[in-house]
């Protein structure tokens, strides 16, 4: 075999470099993660919005401003290719009073710099014909037509999925220690779970990605996690706009967004807060957060519907990289190649990161050939919810499994689960968690939040991975959903809440 | 000598209306109680209860046992008779080792003379495993 | 299983709880073609997870457990020669006219359209959960609905954790409490955020005091605490003021590693929804008339899916109305047109059902107080009628008994009956 190439990083962008590499011959490609699933860490909690290209200046932010537009191209492609779910509903950066809307002009100036086609400044009644429940208060708006949605965890799991497929090889619960230099080029990984011989490490580490290049010695700006939170609502609750709306951006932040996200339901969020370096883990909720994205929601859409249609709130983190730009390419040790610093739009730009860090290996001298076989498609789970009545009948009618409905909000059946149970092994999931299965199916993201359901998923997940359901986890090792049998504590037994071997 | 007498208050539990009863009662050497007043109870049946309570209150004790292949894996169990309510936590221990066989039906007696206070007897039936889910009997 | 599912039904039943299994087992007593369908691998809805005592004293007339009283009707349910369809989900239920409805059901033995003359809807109820509650921070596990953990105890024999906390103190609450505390595990309080308990006095007595948990009124929680993807560490706290306002500077940690919230039910109402039924603010469930039927002809509702109940026999009780109901609506072709008598809540008074009244038959009314009241006065203005209560609480459904000509008076008036309860 030919070069070892280990991507540290099963996010999006680690995921979409894994997948770009594992079509050429003579590339050993291995993706790692301290995370027990991919695609949990950064990825994990965001708009999910697949950018225009419009917001990113490409005299100070150059990367961001082509790798953007060029990812929205790609998404494009990708999206069909790897079945993810998505809309591409379009997006309004709305005004709201006269300097606004000069904003809007330098957008559309960014837009026509970057390549973004279909750009377009709609007048307050064009706007308002667009989305009637849009604020009264809209001067202007500037509507990116190329603008879309997808469930960014999903997008993560189908290309990692795609990309073991074709060859790359997952090690999950892996976490990185430290990276072997020698003479100037990389040897190898020292991980949690042993050393790991590699001729190219990706660093694609998000929020960690300083930490990793501090390991192989190599320069790299200090990354601040920016914190943002979000509301989601019930199914039932509306109105809800059809396109993506924005806010006019500040320097920091293309602000709180109002959007029906790609499961249906409406959300609004983040806001932008700035934690010390050591809070890379902090993504708990704060009244004040989310009052300040309340308000912010309510200027571009007055009629947010009664918080008592709220279903949940979660918060995320953005690695906010010094000097705001995205860190791609080779550097001073040979073989240690960054695809890092993904700041919004790092969802967007992933996939032409992932061609940025290819052309890096070109650079590097090692040569590229393309695979005879690679597949380029992929399939996703097949969700009941999406299928029309008879579909549902005959699915059911054919494996009873399919009428087995274990998650009643989202129709998410037994067949599913234990399909998401399979391919979470195939990409090798050791710890069985419900939120690996929450994620591929739906199933306890509804209005009830899993109170019917997650005890199933529980007995599934037992059964499927031999464990006893109290060592079944919520989101990985620690998070076990109980301390034992009912009787442990009046045995006095050590209790088996650590107990899920694998 | 001390004063063996003390005051106990309760709240009725005998209908909704939940009386504040107090009960003087007189502590006699081997720890026997003897119910002097009871005041403030609107009817005879909160009196009684009342007295019951300081002398000997008793509680029927509800738990689960895990059924080996059952389908629940646990039964719901009752005892058969109230129990002194000060011997519950023991009486928990004891049931603790307890496994049984599938199946079980409601009514069977999973554990007899349990601590001599009880017996414990299932309120819910366990299927065997082997028998496919949504079956009847 | 027995069952035949294809075929016109006179009733479809949704649900197999209290509710479902009574109406289904009244309908078919009374002759019809019945077909129940439920959720579960086994009827009886919660029942089965609610193992302590205390149900069917006024419909059956002895104290049960949940299950022993699920046991019963379930009897009941197969004596009648009621159909059953178990492990088998309704996600819809469509309109094809007045008198005709298909019920849709998915589930592993049977997926298709059920015909059917009446729907009786009893799919019962969900639990209020943390995040409908104001609980923040962090997103860990061991943060479990009253019932969740009541399964998971009590019916897959899992101990969710060993330090607890529970969040409200309604009798589902307090029950929770003590089965915590029964199997050895901490029970670190009860959480309130009014200033009265919730539940019953008796399990404040025989859930809490037996047990020395102890009992936190006024206050709320309003974050749980933890490490990264772990579990529960502690739960953040607060005081409130007699306007449920956070009272600031007096926020508290506690030490747990499981947060129980038991704040209520609310009744599941996507199908009826779907299906165009009016919806009740105040219940939360479907508006009806005297025949529990819902402003859907031919659709009956009863049991949580219609008002939450505190009691068992309540939802029973319900479901032989609505299995009548629809006897008579399968009878006459439709519930007879009449100028409708609103009942609605008044002062004191949060909820009323049902809330039309024809006047041509005497009706159960059930409603809920805003507040603890004794010596109370009911007060059915437009009725004429009022009745003496020696207390009321918010967490005890009132039920009283309203006469065909009681009703008739409001007739004359502003076609009005207003619930109203006053002190003294």
């Amino acid at each position: 075999m030919g070069v070892r190439v280990v991507v540290v990083g099963a996010g999006v962008v680690g995921a979409s470099v894994a997948r770009v590499l594992s079509r050429y011959e003579g590339l050993e490609v291995h993706l790692v993660d301290a995370n027990p699933d991919v695609g949990w860490g950064v990825s994990k909690a965001n708009t999910g919005i697949v950018h225009g290209g419009y917001d990113d200046d490409p005299d100070r932010f150059p990367l961001r401003a082509e790798l953007c537009a060029l990812g929205n191209e790609i998404w494009h492609r990708w999206v069909e290719e790897l079945d993810v779910p998505h809309t591409w509903s379009g997006a309004l950066v709305v005004a709201l009073e006269g300097d606004q809307r000069r904003e809007l002009e330098s957008l559309l100036e960014r837009g026509r710099r970057n390549g973004v086609p279909e750009l377009r400044i709609v007048e307050r009644e064009e706007a308002l014909a667009m989305e009637p429940n849009l604020t009264q208060e809209v001067e202007a708006a500037l509507w990116a037509p190329t603008v879309g949605q997808i469930h960014p965890v999903r997008a993560t799991v189908a290309i990692v999925e795609n990309a073991v497929d074709n060859g790359v090889r997952v090690h999950l619960e892996t976490e990185v220690r430290g990276v072997k230099v020698e003479g100037g080029e990389v040897r190898g990984l020292e991980t949690s779970r042993g050393f790991l011989e590699a001729d190219v490490v990706v660093n694609a580490a998000g929020l960690r990605a300083d930490e990793l290049a501090d390991m192989a010695g190599v320069e790299f700006p200090r990354i601040r996690p920016r914190r943002g939170e979000y509301w989601i609502f019930d199914r039932s609750a509306g109105p809800k706009p059809r396109r993506v709306l924005f806010p006019t951006p500040t320097p920091t932040s293309k602000g709180v967004v109002v959007t029906t996200e790609v499961s249906g339901h409406l959300m609004i969020g983040p806001n932008a807060e700035d934690l010390p370096p050591d809070a890379k883990g902090d993504v708990g909720n704060t009244a004040k957060g989310l009052e300040e994205v309340w308000e912010r929601a309510g200027e571009l859409w007055p009629r947010l519907p009664p918080r008592r249609l709220v279903i949940r709130t979660f918060a995320g983190l953005r690695p906010e990289p010094e000097g705001g730009d995205f860190v791609v390419g080779n550097t001073e040790v040979w073989g240690f190649v960054n695809a890092a610093g993904t700041r919004s739009p790092g969802l967007t730009a992933a996939p032409a990161i992932a061609l940025r860090v290819r052309d890096a290996l070109v650079e590097l001298g090692i040569e590229l050939r393309e695979k005879g076989e690679w597949k380029a498609t992929r399939r996703d789970i097949e969700s009941t919810i999406d299928l029309g009545w008879r579909e549902r009948v005959e699915r059911a009618r054919d494996d009873p499994l399919r009428g087995r409905v274990v998650c009643r909000c989202n129709l998410v059946t037994e067949r599913e689960v234990l399909e998401a149970i399979e391919r979470m092994r195939a990409v090798g999931v050791r710890t069985p968690s419900i939120d690996s299965v929450k994620f591929r199916t739906g199933a306890t993201s509804g209005t009830c939040q899993g109170s019917f359901c997650r005890v199933r998923l529980v007995e599934l997940l037992a059964r499927e991975f031999g464990v006893p359901p109290w060592g079944v986890t919520l989101k990985g090792r620690g998070s076990e959903v109980g301390v034992g049998d009912v009787k442990v504590l009046l045995r006095g037994a050590s209790t088996g809440g650590e107990g899920s071997e694998e | 000598m001390k004063d063996r007498r003390e005051v106990r208050r309760l709240t009725c539990i005998v209908c909704p209306l939940g009386c504040e009863i107090e009960v003087l009662l007189d502590r006699g050497p081997g720890g026997d109680v003897r119910v002097l007043e009871v005041e403030g109870a609107a009817c005879p049946r909160g009196r009684e209860w009342a007295a019951r309570e300081v002398t000997d209150p008793k509680r029927v004790v509800i738990t689960v046992v895990p059924v080996r292949g059952g389908d629940p894996p646990t039964v719901s169990v009752k005892t058969d008779r109230p129990i002194p309510k000060s011997r519950i936590p023991e009486f928990m221990r004891a049931l603790a080792g307890l496994e049984v066989e599938a199946p079980v039906r409601v009514g069977q007696v999973l554990a007899s003379g349990v601590l001599d206070l009880a017996n414990v007897v299932a309120t819910r039936e366990s299927r065997s495993m082997g028998r496919s889910l949504g079956e009847r009997p | 299983m027995r069952s035949r599912v294809e075929g016109r039904r006179d009733v479809v039943v949704v649900g197999g709880g209290p509710a479902g299994m009574a109406a289904a087992a009244r309908a078919a007593e009374m002759g019809l073609d019945v077909l129940l369908v439920d959720e579960g691998r086994r009827l009886g809805g919660i029942l089965p997870q609610c193992i302590h005592p205390g149900f069917g004293v006024h419909y059956l007339g002895e104290e049960l457990t949940g299950p022993e009283f699920a046991q019963r009707l379930a009897s009941r349910v197969e004596d009648a020669g009621v159909d059953l369809l178990l492990d088998a989900h309704v996600p819809e239920v469509r309109w094809i006219s007045h008198a005709e409805k298909g019920v849709r059901v998915l589930s592993p033995g049977f997926s298709g359209e059920v015909r059917t003359g009446a729907v009786i809807y009893a799919a019962g109820a969900r639990e209020r959960h943390r995040f409908e509650i104001g609980i923040l921070g962090d997103r860990v596990a061991g943060v479990y609905t009253a019932g969740e953990a009541q399964t998971m105890m009590d019916v897959y024999g899992i101990l969710p954790g060993r330090r607890v906390l529970v969040v409200g103190s309604g009798d589902v609450g307090m029950i929770v409490a003590r089965r915590f505390a029964l199997e050895g595990a901490e029970v670190v309080g009860v959480v309130e955020i009014m200033p009265y308990p919730g539940g019953l006095t008796r399990n404040v007595v025989q859930c809490l005091e037996d047990f020395d948990i102890p009992l936190l009124l006024s206050h709320r929680v309003v974050a749980v605490r933890g490490r990264g993807r772990g579990r529960v560490e502690r739960a953040v706290l607060v005081r409130v003021d007699e306007g449920l306002r956070d009272v600031p500077g007096t926020e508290t940690e506690v030490e747990c590693d499981t947060v129980v919230v038991s704040a209520g039910l609310v009744p599941r109402m996507e199908v009826l929804r779907e299906l165009g039924a009016l919806i009740d603010q105040a219940t939360g469930g479907p508006m009806v008339n005297d025949r529990l039927e819902t402003t859907v002809p031919g659709v009956f509702a009863a049991g949580n899916a219609l008002v939450i109940n505190d009691l068992v026999d309540h939802a029973a009780e319900q479901g032989e109305q609505a299995a009548e109901g629809a006897a008579e609506f399968l009878r006459r072709g439709g519930i007879p047109a009449t100028d409708w008598v609103k009942l609605r809540p008044g002062e004191g008074v949060k909820l009323t059902v049902p809330q039309l009244l024809s006047g041509e038959r005497d009706v159960w009314v059930y409603l809920r107080v805003a507040r603890p009241v004794r010596n109370a006065r009911l007060s059915l203005r437009g009725a004429g009628k009022e009745v003496r209560l020696p207390v009321v609480r918010p967490a005890e459904m009132v039920r009283v008994k309203l006469m065909a000509g009681e009703v008739r008076r409001a007739k004359v008036g502003g076609r009005e009956v207003v619930a109203e309860v006053y002190g003294g």
